[in-house]
């Protein structure tokens, strides 16, 4: 993965396959704390202890039913490379949250990459789950909860294209106000 | 037609959309499905499905469904797409980068025509 909101796709999807009806992405800059917390949480199915260690790390535990991908392996390494952490948090019948935490200044980590494609290809893609979206920059934060947005749509398909449009600049604008917002106070941070 | 620019203006479009659903309800909706499992994320899937975003916005597409799924198990392929024109097969597309998949969507949704040279054995 080059971007980190790439990996935020793939744990999200991880989510869609675990049924989830409800999945929170959440990406938090804190620049002074110089952390970059990134968060995805469901209320799909839930995994054993056993199933949570080995997602993390299929070639040390012994079982071998279950086909499990590389791609929580990866994002675990990408955060422990930048002074950060990885945990999974998951209980059967509840749900999984999967939290990674980087240096944010760290000259490994990864750029964030474009969130607003990611979060607009999720809720386009995946019209039976409720999505919220959380980023927090610093002291101001955006949220998106597609719940509004689904009823005022009524039986309009999300692929209409000025739907489409709607949601793109929704998106981009929250994600662009929020950070600007944090310069204009006169705080002016290098930007990843 | 203008830009949606709140909730309330949504709704609007709605109550206009809901005149022509009869209409579009005869003529069949053509689907499509992009391949969204870890691999086909890292071949640049998320790409992918944002140029066939991008086509349907530029050109005003109407009866579209577009839909994401998990890993679609054609080992190497991805980016995968997948196209059912109403009444038709499904037709798989492999490797498909965004200047593929706008072409896909110009000769087979838009057209009709399979684009042969990009379609895989699923």
């Amino acid at each position: 993965m080059r971007e980190l909101s790439l990996h935020l796709l793939d744990i999200a999807e991880n989510s869609i396959s675990a049924g989830a009806s409800r999945i929170v992405i959440s990406v938090r800059e804190d620049l002074e704390a110089d952390e970059l917390w990134l968060e995805v949480s469901d209320n799909g199915k839930g995994m054993s202890p056993e199933m949570v260690q080995h997602v993390i790390d299929p070639f040390v535990t012994s079982r071998t039913t279950r086909k499990v991908g590389l791609g929580i392996p990866l994002f675990k390494q990408a955060a422990e490379a930048c002074n950060g952490f990885f945990n999974i948090n998951s209980k059967p019948g509840v749900g999984t949250k999967v939290t990674a935490m980087f240096q944010h200044s760290h000259i490994d980590r990864m750029p964030l990459g474009n969130l607003e494609d990611t979060i607009l290809g999720l809720i386009l893609g995946t019209p039976q789950v409720n999505w919220v979206f959380e980023y927090q920059y610093n002291d101001q934060s955006y949220t998106f909860d597609d719940t509004d947005f689904k009823e005022a749509l009524g039986d309009l398909p999300l692929s209409d294209f000025r739907v489409i449009e709607f949601l793109t600049n929704t998106i981009k604008n929250g994600i662009d106000q929020t950070k600007h917002i944090t310069t204009e106070k006169g705080v002016v941070y290098a930007n990843h | 037609m203008p830009t949606i620019k709140s909730l309330d203006d949504l709704k609007r479009l709605r109550e206009e959309a809901q005149k022509v659903k009869e209409l579009r309800d005869q003529t069949g909706k053509t689907q499509i499905v992009v391949g969204m499992g870890t691999v086909g994320i890292a071949a640049g899937a998320r790409e992918t499905l944002k140029a066939i975003l991008t086509y349907i916005e530029d050109h005003h597409l109407p009866d579209i469904i577009l839909r994401q799924t998990g890993n679609i198990g054609l080992g190497g392929q991805d980016p995968v797409v997948q196209v059912t024109l109403p009444g038709a097969d499904m037709v798989t597309y492999g490797k498909v980068s965004p200047s593929m998949a706008a072409k896909i969507m110009e000769e087979h949704v838009v057209k009709g025509n399979v684009v042969r040279e990009f379609q895989i054995e699923a």
